[in-house]
């Protein structure tokens, strides 16, 4: 029998999350090159979308249900997928480095006697061996490394590959989970104001010290808003209180890589620059025409945000 | 309760990152080392819950490393922790390795309760604290920005995308925290005398084999220089026509 590569989704409030499809496409494309066979698995109570797994050329599904498990539990999940991948003899293991799966992979690992490699950015097949390149030193530096342990684990960054569709046959599975280890578990899920986060966000807006102050971030809210992006901020005005931590982006804040990200009267600290240079295209807006965020900025503004904002976002509600 | 609190050495935030000749390390060359920032938040909540316990409660600090990592263990214990100890190695350990590392140490000191700081800021890999609590059988929460114990009984909020979780375990546990979970203290200058006479013990780290191998490490792809379009918002038309045609990312 070929060996075999355990894709693990999450879903969040009975629906499988976008990375989910990321982890099932990366899967397809791992097992092609090595000759596995792709068992993909989720937990939880009902999931809407499962089925749209098989879009991205995984078709063995298996789905360990129980009410109680639509809420996270790191005690339950991990018991499960580690007696599941020891059933099937998983000799790889991936998912998504989101929240869930930061939380989950290692402990998994340590279990199964796997490797991890987490927040991977790029995974390739080079002589049956997977090399993987993640960022170090919050993107500071790349890494290439590989696993020497006989089962392997990885976790991807989310939004970094684009799911490939490949439309396959959809073979499901479903398995009832009697008592589970709910030792640890979620019992309320608080969310946040705002829409979304910087984690996820395909376009991110962000603001600095430059605003002057937090009442003048309406102008970052309002661009936002308009581009359907998320809010972000610099380390200094989280710090001062303008702003809650989970918009920080840089080092000690959030690593980002959206399609778009507009820095608004940020200078570019090496810690900011580090959490978002790896951003596909970024525009800078700033009076100083030294700030060390036009070295990393594909297009700038050298000019007043106050002036320029509005107008920015005025013109983007205009296109259709 | 004895409660362990973890502390990696790590450079500096502020710090550039060149790649050394080898090729599979970073270039030490003016590298200033600091207590990771998220163990200063893991310090403090230690501490604070020190307080709170009251009795003979007793926090202890751990680092795996060499002689360096003592300046981040000193600064712990300035902020209050009582005593140190420092897993002696001069290998470079993996995640793997360090957990295995802290975990028997954390047994053999008999803590029920143990806080890490989130993630270190040189591997980033956030995993150790998951990792010491499997091989130790311990609950663990990880990102927390609150917690809350009673009795037995551990109250967290931990910040995942979107909001918290609120999540409810028992001790024994593992904490990992995140920015937000408190305000960490400075050193008073008692402190720093006091930790000038608290004794750090020395002791070999369990050593394991690592399950990860570093092939390189490189600098990541240099931007190209990008165009300046304007000092107004007369610039505004064509970095919107940039953004669709160019980029196509609106």
């Amino acid at each position: 029998m070929a060996n075999t590569i355990l894709a693990i989704l999450e879903q969040r409030e009975g629906k499988l999350k976008k990375s989910s499809f990321e982890t099932a496409s990366v899967a397809a494309k791992i097992a092609k090159n090595l000759n596995l066979t792709v068992v993909v698995v989720a937990i939880g109570n009902d999931i809407s979308n499962l089925e749209e797994v098989s879009n991205y050329g995984v078709s063995n599904v298996t789905h360990f249900k129980n009410n109680v498990l639509s809420n996270y539990s790191s005690s339950a999940y991990t018991k499960i997928i580690t007696e599941y991948a020891k059933e099937i003899s998983a000799d790889y293991l991936i998912t998504a480095n989101t929240s869930f799966g930061k939380d989950l992979a290692p402990r998994v690992g340590i279990k199964l006697n796997a490797g991890c490699l987490v927040d991977c950015v790029k995974l390739d097949v080079q002589n049956n061996e997977v090399i993987a390149t993640r960022p170090i030193y919050a993107g500071k530096a790349l890494m290439e490394t590989k696993l020497n342990s006989n089962i392997k684990l990885f976790t991807i960054r989310p939004n970094v590959f684009k799911p490939e569709e490949n439309k396959v046959e959809y073979n499901l599975t479903t398995k009832n989970v009697d008592n589970p280890d709910t030792s640890t578990i979620v019992s309320e899920f608080k969310k946040a104001e705002g829409k979304l986060d910087v984690a996820e966000a395909d376009i991110i807006v962000s603001g600095g010290r430059g605003l002057k102050s937090a009442e003048e971030f309406k102008l970052i809210e309002e661009l936002a808003d308009a581009l359907g992006a998320a809010v972000g901020a610099s380390r200094a005005v989280v710090d001062a209180g303008w702003r809650p931590h989970r918009e920080q982006v840089g080092q000690t804040g959030k690593t980002v890589s959206p399609s778009l990200y507009v820095a608004c009267g940020i200078s570019g600290a090496i810690q900011h620059l580090a959490g978002m240079s790896s951003s596909k295209y970024i525009v800078a807006i700033n009076k100083d025409k030294d700030a060390p965020i036009f070295g990393v900025a594909d297009y700038g503004i050298n000019g007043d945000v106050f002036e320029i904002l509005p107008k920015l976002t005025e013109a983007i509600k205009l296109l259709d | 309760m004895k409660i362990a609190v973890c502390v990696s050495h790590v450079p500096d935030t502020a710090t550039k990152i060149n790649i050394a000749a080898t090729g599979n390390e970073i270039d030490q060359t003016g590298v200033t080392y600091i207590i990771n920032p998220y163990d200063e938040f893991a310090v403090e909540e230690a501490l604070r819950t020190k307080e709170k316990e009251g009795g003979d409660t007793q926090v202890v600090v751990i680092s795996v490393g060499n002689d360096a990592n003592k300046e981040t263990i000193r600064k712990a214990l300035a902020m209050g922790v009582d005593s140190g100890i420092l897993l002696k190695t001069e290998n470079k350990m993996d995640s793997f390795g360090i957990a295995k590392a802290l975990s028997e140490e954390i047994k053999s000191q008999g803590c029920e309760l143990v806080f890490m700081g989130k993630q270190s800021v040189d591997f980033d890999n956030q995993i150790i604290p998951q990792m010491t609590s499997a091989l130790l059988d311990y609950s663990c929460v990880s990102v927390v920005v609150e917690f809350k114990l009673e009795g037995q009984n551990i109250t967290c909020e931990r910040e995942i995308e979107g909001g918290k979780e609120v999540v409810s375990t028992k001790l024994p546990c593992i904490i990992s925290a995140q920015k937000g979970l408190n305000e960490p203290r400075y050193a008073s200058l008692k402190g720093i005398m006091a930790a000038k006479k608290k004794t750090i013990e020395e002791k070999p780290a369990v050593e394991t084999e690592n399950q990860t191998e570093i092939i390189g490490l490189k600098k990541p792809p240099a931007k190209a220089h990008g165009r300046i379009l304007g000092t107004d918002s007369s610039a505004v038309p064509e970095l919107v026509r940039l953004l669709r045609e160019e980029a196509k990312v609106i």
